[in-house]
């Protein structure tokens, strides 16, 4: 188990130097921000000017042999944009991206595991087709013109909600329905299959022939076993929200979160806030499915690390 | 990919279907699955309009008539006698259903496209990887897993951000993020079929390695690989309408679903036709995709037929 996670925390090294590497020398050989940053009209020595003042005149080598030596120590520079430390507005933001997410992965979870384990015990029946129906559409929706919707239909014409804004639980109901909807689909589909397939296993239909309760076949039994394909799942879509997947969203309801960060850096050609974002969605995507894979050992006997 | 289909269906048929034609081979396959049918008719029509674009839509989708702005869906003819803008018109009174079919064009042809090379990139990478293995697939598959690592929005919205903005570039940056998924698939199956009588056969004849992989080993593994194709055809088509709608992908005055709805956003409370119809002819067009190759998986997988 130690050694096991050992060996992943360096693939997870591995992983943000790569990417981190990947985005500074694509930014740095393509990209120009001077251009964006000056009125059209700077003379060539403003231009000049800049590239001094921001490194940019320096080899291509030297800029990222000592770009990777300050993020040793989670320095990424000034934001060009905001001009105050580029980790720091990334670690301010998190906490509106962290508790929307947060709150749709519950929602999620809390509709789509009971009805797809109802769905798995019953199939075949309404609920069964329904909920595997809903959750395909579920899953085609765009995420950002489902909320346009929600807010057409919840804000503009019944105004029980604010069409955009953060603060109060009321801001939250919005956008959390609508990132609610990619996971539970997910959940629910996974559970419905695992679940349907657990229960049709050899074990479970022993421990019935023995006499044991349908209570305990599906909870102590079959939903045991489907926890690590259900966890995966979860942990997965967890990841990919964090990362950054929330932007359209939250640009659809001024939520003030991490997503929105991303699409305004891309915006401005602010490189070192970039580097941070990379950095940071790195790592949490990198220590998700660590903690996924953990859970594993915990969740079924039989796999050792 | 009809090819292959086909190709799978007359092998299959051959002893007991003579007389019947390909095409009414190719209807059984939908038996008992009729939404499958309705989905794959959708979709083969949603292409053929997009590909005759310039012959169907009733307008050029670019040009607009300012008077004409924000005119909701209506059957009636506008004053010029032309025909009715059905769907409306939006902030710069240019009609919703041109711009829909015109869009739809942009947005297939960036998903096709996407597919179609990253597929290709990708598959020949996972057969070389599964074929040789040793340290050729452990170094494939090593880049394959730290690429799949990597933040997918963030990268493509990166490499967007530097190229610039625009059709070209923006399927340059969905190839960059997608062509992995191909790589552990193919592998995956060639591991499979590596280990077969039929391919310890051919090796045995003396049969060269090229001629192994893609005549022998390629085609089993082709069905799983076209559900690949066609459900990553949905994903890339919603990743081409996300980042056309942050305003990092189409470029006005062209026109694609997703720019549609990120223009149009603005309006929606005056004017909901402009975002109502891009995003239902998106789900649409994904949830065929989805449909077609869920289909493609259970009907030509024999270990998943008669699963559900």
């Amino acid at each position: 188990m130690k050694r096991y996670i050992i060996v992943r925390l360096l693939y997870t090294i591995v992983v943000i130097l790569g990417v981190s590497i990947l985005v500074f020398v694509v930014t740095h050989m393509v990209g120009n921000p001077v251009n964006t940053m000056l009125p059209l009209q700077a003379t060539e020595a403003e231009r000049a000017a800049l590239r001094h003042q921001l490194g940019l005149d320096k080899p291509l080598f030297e800029q990222l042999t000592t770009f990777l030596g300050s993020m040793v120590k989670l320095d990424f520079g000034i934001s060009w944009w905001q001009q105050i430390p580029a980790l720091g507005i990334v670690i301010n933001k998190m906490p509106a991206t962290f508790m929307l997410v947060s709150a749709a992965m519950i929602l999620s979870i809390v509709v789509a595991i009971p009805l797809g384990i109802l769905a798995a015990y019953k199939p075949g029946t309404f609920l069964d087709r329904f909920l595997t129906s809903a959750s395909l559409i579920g899953l085609c929706l765009p995420p950002f013109w489902l909320g346009l919707m929600l807010v057409l239909f919840f804000a503009v014409r019944l105004g029980w909600f604010f069409t955009s804004g953060y603060g109060t639980l009321r801001h939250l109901i919005l956008p959390t329905i609508t990132l609610a909807v990619v996971p539970m689909g997910h959940l629910a589909q996974i559970v419905r299959f695992s679940m349907a397939e657990q229960l049709n296993a050899q074990y479970a239909i022993t421990a019935r022939a023995k006499g044991a309760s349908e209570t305990a076949v599906l909870f102590g039994h079959a939903l045991k076993n489907a926890a690590t394909s259900i966890v995966t799942m979860g942990g997965s879509d967890f990841g990919r929200l964090l990362a950054g997947e929330t932007a359209a969203v939250e640009v659809v309801f001024g939520w003030p979160g991490f997503g929105t960060l991303i699409v305004d850096t891309i915006g401005r050609q602010d490189f070192p806030l970039l580097q941070a974002e990379v950095f940071f969605v790195a790592v949490v995507i990198c220590l998700i499915n660590l903690i996924v894979d953990i859970s594993y050992a915990y969740l079924d006997p039989r796999i050792k690390y | 990919m009809s090819n292959n289909t086909q190709q799978g269906i007359d092998e299959k048929n051959s002893k007991s279907e003579v007389k019947k034609n390909a095409f009414q081979r190719f209807l059984q396959h939908f038996s008992g699955n009729s939404l499958a049918l309705v989905a794959f008719i959708l979709l083969i029509l949603i292409i053929a309009i997009s590909i005759f674009a310039p012959f169907i839509a009733p307008y050029d989708p670019a040009k607009g008539n300012i008077v004409n702005r924000l005119k909701p869906p209506t059957l009636e003819r506008p004053a010029d006698g032309g025909f009715p803008h059905i769907l409306g018109t939006d902030q710069q009174g240019r009609d919703v259903l041109s711009r829909l079919i015109y869009g739809g064009r942009v947005s297939m042809s960036v998903g096709f496209t996407v597919v179609a090379i990253g597929g290709t990139i990708g598959t020949l990478l996972g057969l070389i990887a599964g074929y040789f293995g040793g340290w050729t697939d452990l170094i494939i598959m090593r880049i394959v897993d730290v690429a799949s690592s990597f933040p997918g929005l963030l990268i493509a919205l990166t490499f967007v951000m530097v190229l610039g903005p625009g059709q070209a570039n923006l399927t340059i940056a969905l190839l960059l993020v997608g062509w992995m998924i191909y790589a552990r698939m193919a592998r995956s199956q060639v591991l499979t079929a590596r280990e077969s009588t039929m391919v310890e056969a051919s090796r045995a004849i003396g049969c060269s390695m090229p001629r192994i992989l893609f005549n022998h080993i390629l085609p089993n593994v082709i069905s799983p690989l076209i559900t690949t194709f066609v459900l990553e055809m949905a994903h890339m088509i919603s990743a081409e309408a996300n980042m056309s709608f942050l305003g990092y992908g189409i470029q006005p005055p062209a026109s694609s679903w997703g720019l549609m709805i990120g223009e149009g956003r603005q309006y929606i409370t005056s004017a909901w036709w402009i975002v109502v119809f891009p995003g239902l002819i998106i789900a649409l067009t994904v949830l065929c995709l989805n449909l077609v190759g869920n289909w493609v998986r259970e009907e030509f997988d024999p270990l998943q037929k008669g699963r559900h």
